[in-house]
């Protein structure tokens, strides 16, 4: 149930600016939500019905008279056709892929169309984007709002508009949101190939000592994050709890991947640097830590270590 | 934003089905031009032909305001303006790119569909209205839909929303309040040639109406149809004659004493009825001898002619009423001078015949030309012999045979001869009731000449020599009702049950028309006064009426709105229904059940926040889940689910 509003709030023209601030989500577009005005071709279709009504009141002719009457039911009727288009659709955010600078950033929209009929003709207008059109069958309907990832961090939605004109393009009702809503965004990764040499100390003398994917080492408990094929589900069976296998081999290594490695260049190219280097050693499969200024990550591997790096990049300099 | 194929092709259709009753009234040319126009715009919505370039867009506009011009002689005016409208909606389909260039081409189709009413406002017409603002109203909503081709959802949703503007329209058309007179200048006139009496008669052009069974005018009488013997309708008085023709005496000049209005003496209480008259494209409104009200913008004259300020280029309803009993004004010299002249040399052997009654008393004279037509072998006929150069003459001595203006003309020429001032009456005779609906019917085959003749002792006196042809000398059968009777002559002589069938469907067809021209195209600002009072409605006067219609059209727009609302509402089962309603019951009493909570686990932590009432909870929720995932029998367990909602009260 929605929280009633405050008159202040109700009639508040920042309200129908700017909508009402960062929310989390399921939105339902209730009434107070829903705005309401002609478009130009509706403002235009206006200026007709007066032109021919003109017409009909000098020449006193009967059926202009209807046509005029006529087509002014049709608009004010296609007012609340307009509104109810939009009226009591739910607006929920999904979960948003992390993507890498220089990509477009993917925002789920679950949009939920709780009638028996579907809602055509659907807009989403990202702020500064183009409109998307979207036809919305009953249920919950997915869909997506692309911005271009331009800067490493956590990349906001921000606000914008769900509106439709159907059925007549007259009228545009619309709603401002802003969902709480963000995608990260990694660095993008430098051209430059090739890992950095082990760092001295780093890989063992033992040379089985660091995990690696050939032979079986030992068992630790599981972290999120670590790859499904190596969960040990014997003892998860035996409901000892989830454990991960180790391995450990010849291949097997212990890579730093350090900050202080790339001397003299500026902190995004470092990042890319350091991004370039997550992914060509998560491709390699060994593993790796990653030290930056204030933030050390201990040596793993897996999707769950590469996200873990990448998301330490992305965030870097960012007050935790 | 780019237009969509489909809401291309809807537009191009609902332009088609609007242009095309303007392209039949055009002229011929159009046809070939729009067409092209048309032709091409289809082509580039079906085979993804190029826009024309610009030296050829300019081009077709040329040549089509050239056609305009040569056409019409003008770029305004009701006939050209729309010419030209239709020329440049085809020119501006060839240039259509974006959603505002279709919405600038759908309002021009409206003022296209307008502006045929200016020309033709038939019933058919009418009905063409509703389909023609269906056809753009789905072009607008396949405009508004770029996802893709839903033909038949396009076209059931604009009969869904005109079906909702239909009470809108009605309640407008009633209550919206009408002017008594236009906003600016007088409508130009239509080309739209005339059919019906024309201000001059020529022996000959009366007899070419007989056989239009098109309306002239409909005739509702407040109170009994009067006698067919009085059912004279007056129209043009003519005065000025060359022997052959005769014509309004303001054809030549216009004399003062012209628009003086006649005076009279009644002898009988009016009779009162409204005529609704068709176009006819002259000043003229016909009115029972003689006219006693004068409505508004219109003028009566010294000849007691009805006559409107303005051309009557669409149908019109008059109230009038007029007294059938009468003794006119003294008669002014002008009129006197007038009503004696003849040409001179033409017509000798009437005039001789007529110099032979000169002394005798003016009512005795008329007696004798009137014993003459019927002593003498003259035949009433609709396909009389052609005249020679003494017209008259030819007629009263050799011919014999000959329509009413004959009989008129000839009349008057011998009276005029003999010295009593004459002249000649042209309008409509008789006309036959509407069974169905009880009002006269005027066609055009009723249009009829007759003679008045001024007589000392009652003015001028209307002498029908027409009517003194006996039966056996007329040739056709149905013209012999013509002076008896207003009942339908098919009735009369009863050829059969399909012909009755036939005049039945005609006379209930033609009450249909009557009703929507009374109705519709008739109801102005006189009509809606009337109506409002009878209703009570102007109690509050005008500002009343505006509360009203304005509390009709929010109660039209509340109960459309209530179906929209239905219609969309989701279909949700009966279970979760229920389910629901005991989560409000809890929400009550400030538990809510999160989203993401399972009906288990919320059952689990009302339990411990609420261990009074566990029981029932427990007993709610195992059945919901048993019903919902379970293989409980609904039949048996949703009626067990549902009372023991209905029996838990949470406090």
């Amino acid at each position: 149930m929605a929280t009633p509003l405050t008159l202040r709030q109700r009639f508040s023209l920042a309200r129908f600016l700017h909508g009402m601030g960062a929310e989390a989500g399921p939105i339902l577009l209730d009434r107070r939500r829903v705005y309401i005005l002609p478009t130009r071709h509706g403002l235009l279709f206006g200026a007709v019905i007066i032109a021919i009504l003109l017409g009909a009141i000098n020449y006193d002719n009967g059926l202009t008279f209807a046509l005029t009457f006529l087509l002014a039911g049709l608009g004010i009727v296609s007012i609340l056709h307009t509104w109810r288009n939009l009226l009591g659709l739910r607006v929920e955010a999904g979960r948003c892929a992390a993507v890498f600078v220089g990509e477009q950033a993917r925002f789920p929209l679950g949009l939920r169309n709780d009638s028996a009929e579907p809602r055509p003709a659907i807009i989403l207008v990202p702020a500064g984007g183009d409109e998307v059109v979207h036809d919305l069958a009953p249920g919950l309907n997915w869909v997506e709002i692309a911005r271009p990832a331009t800067q490493r961090g956590r990349l906001k939605l921000g606000r914008f508009h769900v509106a439709t004109r159907f059925p007549l393009s007259l009228f545009r009702a619309w709603t401002p949101l802003e969902l709480a809503m963000d995608c990260l965004v990694y660095p993008a990764p430098a051209p430059q190939r090739g890992l950095p040499p082990g760092e001295a100390g780093a890989s063992g003398s033992g040379g089985d000592k660091g995990q690696g994917q050939d032979d079986f080492a030992s068992l630790r408990p599981y972290h999120a994050g670590d790859s499904l094929r190596h969960v040990h589900w014997k003892t998860a069976a035996r409901e000892q709890g989830i454990h991960t296998k180790l391995f450990s081999g010849e291949a097997a290594q212990e890579l730093w991947l350090a900050w202080d490695l790339l001397p003299g260049l500026d902190t995004e190219a470092r990042l890319s640097r350091l991004c370039r280097w997550v992914l060509e050693a998560d491709a390699v499969g060994i593993t790796y830590g990653l030290r930056l200024p204030h933030r050390v990550i201990p040596p793993d591997f897996g999707p769950g270590q590469r996200r873990r790096c990448l998301e330490a990049l992305a965030l870097f300099g960012d007050k935790p | 934003m780019t237009l969509p194929r489909h809401g291309r092709l809807w537009l191009l259709a609902a332009l088609t089905a609007a242009l095309l009753p303007q392209l039949l009234r055009l002229p011929l040319w159009f046809i070939p031009y729009c067409v092209a126009l048309l032709g091409w715009r289809l082509a580039i919505d079906l085979r993804d032909w190029p826009l024309p370039p610009r030296w050829l867009r300019v081009l077709l506009t040329l040549v089509g305001i050239g056609g305009v011009l040569t056409g019409y002689r003008t770029l305004i005016g009701a006939d050209a303006g729309l010419a030209l409208l239709t020329v440049m909606l085809g020119l501006k389909l060839l240039e259509l790119r974006s959603l505002r260039d279709a919405m600038v081409v759908i309002f021009m189709g409206y003022f296209v569909v307008a502006g045929g009413f200016l020309v033709d406002q038939s019933i058919y017409v009418g009905a063409y209205l509703l389909v023609n603002v269906l056809l753009l109203t789905a072009a607008l909503i396949a405009l508004s839909h770029p996802a893709g081709p839903l033909h038949q959802f396009y076209l059931r949703r604009a009969g869904l929303l005109l079906l909702q503007a239909l009470p809108i329209m009605v309640l407008l058309f009633v209550l919206f309040p009408r002017l008594s007179e236009p906003l600016w200048g007088v409508p130009k006139a239509s080309s739209s040639a005339s059919t019906g009496i024309s201000d001059h008669m020529t022996l000959n052009n009366i007899s070419e109406l007989v056989d239009s069974e098109e309306v002239a005018f409909r005739v509702r009488f407040k109170g009994p149809v009067p006698p067919a013997n009085q059912l004279y309708w007056r129209g043009p008085v003519l005065w000025v004659t060359d022997g052959r023709s005769w014509n309004l005496v303001s054809r030549d000049f216009s004399p003062r004493w012209l628009s003086v209005p006649g005076q009279y003496d009644s002898l009988d209480d009016p009779v009162h009825y409204a005529l609704t008259l068709e176009p006819h494209n002259a000043h003229w409104v016909f009115a029972l001898d003689l006219p006693a009200s004068v409505p508004n913008g219109i003028t009566l004259n010294a000849d007691f002619q009805l006559l409107s300020k303005r051309k009557i280029i669409a149908r019109q309803r008059y109230e009038l009423a007029s007294h059938t009993r009468y003794v006119t004004g003294p008669l002014s010299d002008e009129m006197h001078r007038l009503g004696l002249r003849l040409p001179p040399g033409v017509n000798p052997r009437s005039r001789n015949l007529a110099a032979q009654w000169t002394h005798l008393p003016a009512q005795t004279i008329v007696d004798s030309a009137l014993a003459y037509f019927r002593d003498q072998p003259f035949w009433y006929s609709r396909r009389p012999p052609p005249l020679g150069d003494h017209p008259i003459d030819d007629f009263l001595f050799t011919t014999r045979r000959g329509f009413c203006e004959h009989y008129a003309a000839a009349f008057v020429t011998l009276m005029r001869a003999a010295g009593v001032p004459a002249r000649v009456v042209t309008g409509y005779q008789g006309g036959e009731v509407n069974p169905v609906s009880d009002y006269l019917i005027v066609r055009q085959s009723d249009a009829h000449a007759w003679a008045e003749v001024w007589l000392d002792s009652d003015g001028w006196v209307r002498v029908d020599p027409t009517a003194v042809i006996p039966p056996h000398r007329i040739e056709a059968a149905t013209d012999t009702q013509r002076f008896l009777t207003t009942d339908a002559a098919m009735l009369i002589f009863d050829l059969g049950w399909a012909q009755h069938m036939f005049a039945e469907l005609r006379y209930r067809w033609d009450a249909v028309n009557d009703a929507w021209n009374q109705w519709i195209l008739g109801y102005n600002h006189q009509r809606q006064k009337e109506l409002l009072e009878r209703l009570g409605l102007l109690r509050f006067g005008w500002q009343g009426v505006i509360a009203l219609l304005s509390g009709a059209i929010a109660a039209v727009l509340g109960a459309v709105m209530i179906y929209l609302l239905l219609r969309m509402r989701a279909r949700r089962d009966a279970l979760v229904q229920i389910y629901q309603h005991y989560c409000y019951k809890l929400t009550k009493i400030g538990l809510h059940r999160a989203p993401h909570e399972g009906p288990m686990d919320f059952a689990r932590r009302v339990a411990t926040l609420r261990p009074d009432l566990a029981g029932i909870n427990n007993e709610i929720t195992a059945l919901y889940i048993d019903l919902r995932y379970g293989k409980a029998d609904t039949a048996t367990s949703l009626p067990l689910l549902r009372a023991a909602v209905a029996r838990f009260h949470p406090k």
